[in-house]
């Protein structure tokens, strides 16, 4: 008797949880912290589609490519958000991601055609610094490299700014990011694993700048009203990161992923991003930008590699800055 | 009975043979020059020291494979014969069971081996604070309450003085003749060899000799005893 | 004989599974995925060279220094010095992340050292480079080695002592007839144990090192894994970091393979000589250091994140209870692993570095294979945010296991040498054996391997990123998230919080070992 109502009830459960669909979407951890977009996204989509959110984060955005090819077609994602274009290349070649066969109207410094991913904010890679200790910013990587104002940087190999400035040296300098890595070398006062080491260190006063995000002033403006923190605008430009979602091929839940990927575009999910990610919506809300979020690096200002061409640079650039910095 | 029938150790290029047989409730001495093997005899017997070749019985009955709880005997080492971190009473109660679940009347007999060996008094005391000759009387209680019919004694009151170890042995034999125990003890003087045991081995040469009567061994002792003992 | 090792040869065969389990199935699962190994490159070889050079470096000045400072610590009685031992073992217990801020405040660019330096007239000092890995692995493992060394101190019984003060023996006397063959028993398995954690050394070596110049074999792993997603290198590497931690393991093994100082009878009284005044002025001048050094960057940490405590979100709360019950769980595992196995390696004196080598596994492959190999195996099985916080709970305990193992040989060998053949006689075996002897001979080294394997699973080691709760983090990834989020601030008072919880349980399991240390 007893087996038998345990399983009668295993089943009614599992029926319950059958007749709301679910939506799982992977994504990078910071995303889904307390602090992130993420319990605002889910609260919003839920209301709209019926359906339950189910969000499930591995480390950063390199982490989670990892673990999608790790499980190649069996896995449990229906839609993978938090990759960046450094990264896609890559995860168009798993073959595991279905084009999203929308072509929104987005406030992007460049063009976007990308068939699979869609993008939901980006930001441009840019040296942090505080106005009351360094009076006169560089203008130029050059500048930088002749001043001998003290940097921090991230290791490409382990966080997402790094491998961003590996790509900002290339595409600014070319052929002479070698040379100009040996410059820089002497600025550097040590390479962190990861950004939230670096901008810690930075406010601690370990240097003078700290490679991070155009957008980073606007936290402690609006957050903590403290109007000291300013970037450097370079004169060659900031390398743009645009962070996008894609739906996989596998998903047993295709409109759902659909509706996710609309909704992901809408007022809902890109007026919480501004004040949680601390980047730039890929589409600009209705109400605007908050008040002291600042203006972006306009688009002529952008240095970007498409992400076929990132690909083909990376590992040269990645020896470039090894043997630099390798002292 | 003990038997040990052509028993052979062997040890890092130290060799012993014995080939003899001790009748029940025989007192003996075991006596020989330093290193000639007395504490590898008694390990032997005891389970801690591989046998080579040959057979240890008990009244007839192989007890070579059995594990050192298991066999017929108890052994008191030259030290560290009880655990420090418990008490007298508790140490003399692993006697009667080796987890400690005692029943009420096994307390009671805890109670009487250590009123028979004179602790009554130090029960919930630890070995650290009672003196040498109390702890060996502890262990003694322990030997009279696990009831095994072969005691070895292994030099277990070496440290005491002569007064004490005298009366040591003369409570051991006591208990001993109480509960019809065959005793094996090693001994470095032939003084307790002669007051505490009739018959004596003399472990020697690489040879562990059959039990002869301890007056005569020692009266004529062969030569490399008569080194040993400086006649 | 053979019949009672046979339960006890069970036990460690399991807890050997259980540690195989954990650390070379994965990282065989691994491999399997990329379907072979490539060869190292001359570049893996540089990478080779640079992690062996610092580890040997870090690993010899720790054991080196903690030597005065545990002689210190043995010979002193002064007000304070529980606590004292107790926060020095905080470095060692800390999430690496908090240790490297506090360091950096001290010994940084802006730090405290340069500030005094400079205020003073002279030039700065820059901590990046080699010496600054060095400097942070010192710190982070001198507690561990003075710990080590201190029980090594203290398991010299005071009859020793007492003999040796009979026989007029000077402090010289004392040192060569006692304290070095103690030494000789205790510093290699520190060493070891050392030499072990700075090999899969990762954060402190990214930070600290300076740049890619101090890239580590676990570093280099990173990279094969999450830059290159080459499995079949990240694979390759992680076997080159066990090979090596073996060939170590086996070397200290062997030199570590000593009698102990034997058995004494528990008595209170006279511990170690105190000595003149000469001698008074070392230890208070090593104790002085060591305190300072130790507690500078600890202080820093404190006090920017003190003010910050009391307003914690919600969220962090919560991950601290999570955390405390995680700790809780993974050192029961921790001790159910160790205790068999240093038991066993007692057993089998002089053959027993194969359970020596099996207790070190899980410092010797690389935290971040043994995450995704865990991952190819047990997908199949589960959802992986079902398996998060058991598999954290795992991984937190195999990682304590070579701390607890190597705090528990030294007292298991005493034991086995000195009460084996009574408590064998007495026919005592299995659970009566462990209850009445076991545990409480051994209460002081498990008390201290309690703490430590709790501390350590307080100190989320991040393998499991792979597996991605985001429901249920635990208490260092809400630290690292709200660094990631700006609140730089709430993460300092969330590191408090940690570095507090942490010592706390270390605190109170060490208990036991500190009533008569």
């Amino acid at each position: 008797m007893r087996p038998f109502l345990i399983a009668a009830g295993l089943t009614l459960a599992t029926q319950a949880m059958a007749q709301t669909p679910v939506l799982t979407v992977y994504t990078y951890d910071s995303f889904v912290s307390d602090w992130g977009p993420g319990p605002a996204v889910e609260a919003a989509f839920e209301a709209e589609c019926g359906c339950d959110l189910r969000f499930v984060a591995a480390g950063d955005g390199a982490a989670l490519l990892a673990r999608l090819e790790l499980e190649g077609a069996t896995t449990d994602a229906d839609v993978v958000l938090g990759l960046d274009t450094n990264l896609t290349g890559r995860a168009a070649a798993t073959g595991l991601f279905a084009p999203h066969g929308l072509t929104p109207a987005l406030d992007l410094p460049i063009g976007w055609d990308d068939p699979l991913f869609l993008p939901f904010d980006w930001g441009h890679f840019a040296f942090v610094y505080d106005s009351t200790k360094l009076a006169d910013p560089p203008g130029s990587f050059a500048a930088l490299a002749a001043s001998d104002i003290s940097i921090l940087i991230q290791d490409p190999r382990s966080s997402t700014p790094g491998l961003g400035l590996l790509m900002w040296v290339k595409a600014a300098e070319g052929a002479d990011a070698a040379a100009m890595w040996e410059a820089l070398a002497d600025n550097i006062v040590t390479v962190t694993p990861g950004w939230s080491e670096a901008y810690g260190m930075f406010l601690e006063g370990e240097a003078d700048m700290v490679l991070s995000y155009t957008s980073s002033p606007a936290y402690h403006r609006i957050a903590e009203g403290d109007d000291t923190k300013a970037y450097a605008a370079f004169a060659e430009g900031h390398y743009l990161q645009v962070e996008v979602a894609g739906k996989l091929a596998a998903t047993d839940a295709p409109e759902l992923a659909d509706a996710f990927l609309a909704f992901m575009l809408s007022d809902g999910f890109q007026a919480v991003i501004p004040e949680t990610n601390w980047m730039f919506p890929a589409v600009t809300p209705a109400g605007g930008l908050p008040e002291g979020f600042g203006d972006p690096v306009p688009a002529e200002r952008t240095l970007y590699l498409p992400p076929e061409e990132a690909a083909a640079v990376r590992d040269a650039a990645l020896a470039e800055w090894r043997d630099a910095l390798a002292r | 009975m003990l038997e040990l029938d052509a028993v052979r150790i062997e040890q890092d290029g130290f060799r012993l043979a014995a080939d003899l047989a001790v009748p029940r409730g025989a007192l003996v001495a075991v006596i020989g020059p330093s290193g000639a093997g007395k504490s590898t005899l008694l390990g032997a017997i005891a389970g801690f020291v591989p046998v080579a070749d040959g057979r240890i019985l008990w009244d007839g009955r192989d007890i070579g494979a059995l594990a050192p709880g298991a066999r017929p005997l108890s052994i008191l080492f030259q030290d560290q014969n009880l655990f420090p971190h418990l008490t007298l009473a508790e140490n003399v109660g692993l006697g009667l069971h080796p987890g400690l679940r005692l029943t009420g009347s096994d307390r009671a007999q805890v109670a009487e081996a250590l009123a028979r060996t004179g602790l009554s008094a130090l029960a919930g005391r630890r070995p650290g604070q009672v003196s040498g000759g109390e702890q060996g009387r502890a262990a003694l209680a322990r030997l009279l309450l696990r009831r095994r019919p072969l005691w070895l004694l292994d030099e277990p009151f070496a440290a005491l003085g002569p007064a004490l170890k005298a009366e040591m042995l003369d409570l051991c034999a006591g208990i001993a003749a109480e509960t019809g125990a065959t005793v094996l003890m090693v001994s470095h003087d032939p003084a307790d060899a002669r007051r505490f045991a009739p018959e004596t081995i003399l472990v020697a040469g690489g040879r562990a000799e059959p039990p002869r009567p301890t007056a005569a061994l020692l009266a004529d002792p062969p030569p490399a005893l008569a080194d040993y003992l400086g006649q | 004989m053979a019949r009672r090792a046979g339960t006890l040869n069970l036990a460690a065969g399991a807890a050997a599974a259980g540690v195989g389990l954990l650390t070379l199935v994965p990282l065989a699962a691994v491999a399997w995925r990329a379907g072979g190994l490539p060869a190292p490159g001359p570049a893996d070889w540089a990478v080779l060279r640079f992690t062996l050079w610092q580890a040997v470096l870090s690993a010899t000045l720790s054991a080196g220094l903690a030597v005065p400072v545990a002689r210190a610590l043995a010979r002193r009685r002064f007000a304070g010095r529980g606590l004292i031992i107790t926060l020095l073992g905080a470095p060692f217990l800390l999430p690496v992340i908090v240790a490297v801020l506090g360091l950096v405040a001290i010994f940084g660019r802006a730090g405290l050292m340069n500030a005094g330096l400079s205020a003073l007239g002279l030039p700065t000092v820059s901590v990046y480079g080699l010496g600054g890995v060095v400097l942070a692995h010192v710190f982070l493992n001198l507690p561990l080695a003075t710990r080590l060394i201190l029980q090594g101190w203290l398991s010299i019984p005071s009859e020793r002592f007492r003999l040796a003060e009979s026989l007029g023996m000077g402090p010289a006397e004392v040192r060569r007839f006692l304290e070095a063959p103690m030494l000789a028993a205790v510093m290699p398995g520190a060493w070891l144990a050392i030499f072990l954690v700075c090999l899969t050394s990762f954060a402190v070596a990214l930070v600290l090192g300076g740049g890619p110049g101090a890239t580590t074999l676990e570093v280099a792993i990173y990279q094969a894994f999450r830059f290159e997603f080459d499995l079949g290198r990240a694979a390759a590497l992680a076997l080159m970091q066990a090979a090596l931690c073996l060939a170590a393991v086996t070397v200290a093994g062997r030199a570590a393979s000593r009698p102990g100082p034997g058995a004494g009878l528990d008595r209170a009284g006279a511990r170690v000589p105190a000595g003149g005044i000469w001698r008074r002025a070392v230890d208070t001048l090593a104790i002085g250091l060591a305190t300072a050094f130790l507690l500078a960057p600890l202080a820093a940490v404190v006090v920017s994140g003190l003010p910050n405590v009391a307003g914690l979100p919600p969220a962090v709360w919560a991950a601290a209870g999570r955390s405390l019950a995680m700790a809780l769980a993974a050192t029961g595992l921790a001790l159910a692993l160790a205790l068999p196995l240093a038991l066993a390696a007692a057993r089998a004196e002089g053959r027993g570095t194969g359970w020596g080598a099996i207790a070190m596994l899980p410092l010797a492959v690389s935290p971040m294979v043994v995450g995704t190999g865990l991952f190819l195996l047990l997908r199949g099985l589960a959802p992986p945010a079902v398996l998060a916080l058991p598999v954290t709970v795992a991984v937190n305990a195999a990682m304590a296991l070579p701390f607890a193992f190597h705090a528990l040989l030294p007292a298991a060998r005493a034991l086995t040498a000195d009460y084996g053949r009574l408590a064998d006689s007495l026919g005592m075996a299995g659970l009566a054996r462990l209850r009445l002897l076991t545990l409480p001979r051994l209460r002081r080294p498990l008390g201290f391997s309690a703490g430590i394997a709790a501390a350590f699973a307080m100190g989320d080691l991040g393998v499991v990123a792979l597996f991605g709760d985001p429901d249920r983090a635990t208490l260092p990834l809400q630290l690292y998230r709200l660094m990631g989020a700006y609140r730089m601030e709430a993460a300092a008072g969330a590191a408090v919080l940690l570095m507090a919880l942490t010592l706390g349980l270390f605190w109170i399991f060490d208990r036991g070992g500190r009533a008569d240390a």
